[in-house]
């Protein structure tokens, strides 16, 4: 048939079938080492590790108090961070969906900063605004308010990090869904709050628990950023990332690898996670679709 | 008045979507707003309705002025052009939305709500589907479970988007028909929306055709149609003949041997059964002929032109009933004689 249509063949198979079955194998042989040597490897590392000197020692090293005081600076963080940047995500999307303004392309680039910025740069950029050298550092010192090398810092710089997570994964959703929902809603009677709560929120949920539990990953993991203006102050500003570093540095191996284990946990939680969030926010996505296309 | 529109003026940007537009609708009357697409049609609907702001002028439903009222306040049913029903509620819970929203205080007890929305499932004939979502049901459903939800909240007056535009032709027939006896039966003062003027005449009891932001005509359907007062209602219409009195198309109307007796202005509209046709036995006294003719049921439609013409500019269209075709035996390329019983006149 090729023969006689070679056009037509080709554009209707798809590319790697006509391939030989010796490239095939190449390839996904490939993908495969590659996850085994720089994903699974590392995780059963991570493990065996923390199980080296046997469970008790790794239950214990867990009980110490650093990495109790560690575990609770993480958890109070995210706390922190995670209801505020859904707050602003929720607030930017739907302004950017609804809304023509001035400046809204300006704040999707804004939006997309933390992405392009260096986490340490982000960390460094509030030490130079918050620092005892910086601009209102005297001020705050004056004032004795202490921001870097204390948790407001810490929490103002994964709050740098993490604030485009939820906006990003709504605005797209948002401007598909559209608003007449939300109008049909006001036209029945219903108010502002009723409206966002019974209508636009059960549209964007999925979308909305998806922007929430990356930045909730983000906010648990940020090293780099937090790093910068938390001080490694044991017990006080070492988030868990940061436990796991300084715990390493002291040669405490079965402390470092069994805080690490945890963070593994909820990389693995959060993975599985975001696989049925995907989903399901691809289902929403469909359904606005086929709405629009009747 | 249940509706009044004083001085209403829009603009988009440098488009200016609607222009001083004054309008007065009587209570139970059911209105199109017709015009071609961009003409402000859907734009004046959702001013009335609340979802967007007029620049200048006051809207009043039933004699209290609401200009400054948001859309929750208004006590309006409004029924969009894709539905909008609420995906991810069952239709039961859709039309029982805008009870449950309601303040405490007005709120029907859940018995109430259950015996209500029943009762409008019922009077839209889709009672059998009141668990489903709204992804299960057709358009035409979809269509009737909006306007169920619309009337839940017992509105002074309902606005339809383009009502039938998403439909097919089939259903969109039937749908017409259904509307227009159900408003009969609530006599709740309605405005719909649309850009085709057979489903305004079929539905409406008043008509307002609106071109670029502005009100050509109010009137029946039957004032629309019979004494159009202006080229654009006239030409939006129905289909109509258009002679150019002055210029190259005098010599067209000589030609065919219709005599303008006194014109009454430059230009002539002349809808298709104001032709009148017969068959001329000596070919040399007409230099018009039938060129082609179709059947549109109970009448007949016929595609005249003159010698030399064949440009679709130049073609005249007659129409007239079965059975007087048949009489006329008429044929393709047969020679014609045309009479004009009635025009419009325009300058």
């Amino acid at each position: 048939m090729s023969a006689i249509n070679p056009g037509f063949s080709h554009r209707a198979k798809p590319l790697t079938l006509n391939d030989s079955a010796w490239v095939r194998h190449t390839l996904v042989i490939i993908s495969l080492l590659t996850i085994v040597l720089f994903l699974i490897l590392p995780l059963a590392t991570v493990l065996i590790e923390a199980f080296a000197k046997g469970w008790s020692t790794y239950a214990a090293s867990l009980a110490e108090p650093d990495a109790l005081a560690a575990m609770r600076l993480t958890l109070l963080v995210a706390a922190i961070t995670v209801p505020l940047t859904t707050v602003f995500g929720v607030s930017a999307a739907w302004a950017i969906a609804r809304f023509e303004f001035w400046g809204k392309n300006l704040l999707i680039t804004l939006i997309d900063l933390p992405f392009s910025v260096s986490p340490v740069i982000a960390g460094l950029i509030y030490v130079l605004i918050f620092g005892a050298q910086g601009w209102i550092g005297p001020w705050l010192s004056a004032h004795d308010i202490k921001v870097i090398f204390a948790v407001p810092g810490i929490v103002l710089a994964t709050l740098f990090v993490t604030f485009p997570f939820v906006a990003r994964e709504l605005i797209p959703l948002m401007q598909e869904i559209g608003h007449e929902e939300e109008e049909a809603a006001l036209s029945l009677g219903a108010n502002g709050w009723q409206t966002f709560f019974k209508i636009t929120v059960p549209n964007i949920k999925w979308g909305l628990l998806y922007g929430v539990l990356l930045c909730n990953a983000r906010a648990m993991g940020e090293f780099g950023a937090v790093s910068v203006v938390s001080g490694h102050i044991r017990g006080l500003t070492n988030t868990l990332p940061l436990h796991v570093e300084t715990s390493y540095n002291e040669y405490d191996f079965v402390g470092a690898f069994a805080s690490a284990s945890l963070s593994a946990g909820l990389a693995v939680v959060t993975l599985v996670v975001k696989t049925v969030l995907e989903w399901k926010q691809k289902q929403d996505l469909k359904a606005a679709r086929q709405a629009a296309a009747e | 008045m249940s509706i009044t529109l004083q001085h209403i003026s829009k603009q988009f940007g440098a488009f200016k979507a609607l222009d001083d537009i004054n309008l007065d609708i009587p209570e139970g009357e059911l209105v199109a707003l017709l015009g071609p697409s961009g003409c402000g049609k859907t734009t004046l609907l959702r001013i009335i309705a609340g979802l967007e702001q007029a620049d200048q002028g006051d809207v009043f439903l039933k004699g209290d002025n609401v200009t400054d009222q948001p859309v929750k306040n208004r006590r309006i049913g409004f029924v969009f052009q894709h539905y909008a029903l609420f995906r991810h509620m069952t239709v039961f819970d859709n039309i029982a939305f805008g009870l449950r929203v309601k303040p405490r205080k007005e709120r029907p007890g859940e018995a109430q709500i259950k015996d209500k929305v029943h009762a409008l499932l019922q009077l839209v004939q889709l009672d059998w589907l009141h668990d489903r979502f709204p992804d299960q049901l057709s358009g035409g459903q979809r269509q009737r479970i909006a306007l169920a939800r619309a009337l839940a909240v017992e509105p002074s007056v309902l606005l339809l988007d383009e009502p039938f535009g998403a439909l097919d032709a089939s259903v969109r027939k039937d749908l017409r028909l259904w509307l227009r006896h159900l408003h009969h039966e609530l006599n709740v003062t309605s405005i719909f929306v649309t850009h085709d003027q057979e489903e305004a005449m079929e539905v409406a009891s008043q008509i307002v055709v609106l071109n670029h932001g502005k009100i050509e005509q109010k009137g029946t359907p039957s004032e629309i149609y019979d004494q159009p007062q202006s080229d654009f209602v006239s030409r939006f219409i129905g289909q109509t003949n258009v002679f150019h009195i002055e210029g190259d198309e005098q010599h067209w109307l000589k030609s065919t041997g219709i005599i303008v007796d006194e014109p009454k202005g430059t230009v002539a509209h002349v809808r298709p059964h104001n032709i009148d046709v017969e068959k001329v036995t000596d070919a040399t006294n007409s230099r018009v002929f039938l060129k082609d003719w179709q059947h549109l049921g109970g009448t007949i439609r016929l595609e005249l032109n003159r010698d030399g013409h064949n440009g679709s500019g130049s073609t005249i269209y007659a129409e007239m009933p079965n059975e007087q075709f048949r009489e006329l035996a008429l044929h393709k390329g047969d020679r014609v004689a045309l009479r004009i019983k009635h025009a419009h006149w325009f300058n």
